[in-house]
């Protein structure tokens, strides 16, 4: 299952990449899923997306909880609490 | 109801202005936010902005007898006192329109996915986002 996720701001830049087609191992079917598959890279990948606190996730551009469902072509995005306005 | 997320600076009051022309409407309160002291560069998740900026006017309906809003978010590059963040909201006491406005304001700060990064003498960094506007949001709850 292929799934599209997006990089942006600090977490981009801690990563050098902002989007990534990602094919999910069997098993992984939520965000928590996928973030400990991409931690497991190691490096600025375990230390962007480990600290639960400064990470964001959106699901299909809706903001989302690490125990948040994906599916198939979905899109999912990691990013730092943001600071508009 | 207007919105959009646009490089351009905005006329606010061409946006009064272009407010539908109810008769209904007795109130209209409007907050531009702009940028302090330093230059900075502001980055949005496309696609996603557009759409917590609509789920927020949608709440903000749901809570206020609101008539027209209108929410004009700027990106890219921008220097000190450059407006930033603009809305507008019409109603028919002031009541609906002051509260409107402000909760719009903090649920914007708290939901929609943008982020500073600031021109420092030191180089350039990135906002942190504030505990104050987390509280700001929770307050409407």
């Amino acid at each position: 299952m292929k799934v599209k996720v997006l990089y942006f701001a600090s977490v981009r830049e801690k990563l050098g990449k902002d989007a990534e087609e990602i094919e999910l191992p069997a098993g992984v079917a939520t965000i928590a899923g996928l973030r400990s598959h991409l931690r497991a890279r190691g490096g600025a990948w375990a230390d962007a997306l480990g600290d639960s606190k400064l990470l964001r996730m959106a699901v299909n551009q809706d903001m989302a909880k690490n125990s948040a469902a994906i599916k198939a072509g979905d899109e999912v995005a990691f990013f730092p609490p943001v600071t508009g306005g | 109801m207007k919105i959009s997320v646009q490089r351009e600076e905005f006329d606010l009051s061409r946006e009064v202005k272009a407010l539908s022309g109810n008769p209904k409407i007795g109130a209209v309160a409007s907050f531009i936010g702009q940028v302090r002291d330093v230059a900075m560069t502001l980055e949005h998740y496309p696609g996603m902005t557009e759409k917590a900026l609509a789920a927020i006017v949608e709440q903000a309906k749901s809570r206020w007898q609101l008539i027209d809003c209108t929410v004009i978010h700027r990106f890219g590059e921008l220097k000190p006192t450059d407006p930033i963040v603009l809305v507008v909201v019409a109603s028919a006491h002031r009541g609906d329109a002051f509260a409107a406005c402000e909760f719009l304001m903090d649920y914007l700060k708290t939901q929609a996915p943008f982020w500073k990064k600031e021109q420092t003498p030191d180089g350039a960094r990135w906002v942190e986002a504030k505990a104050a506007d987390d509280q700001a949001a929770e307050r409407w709850k």
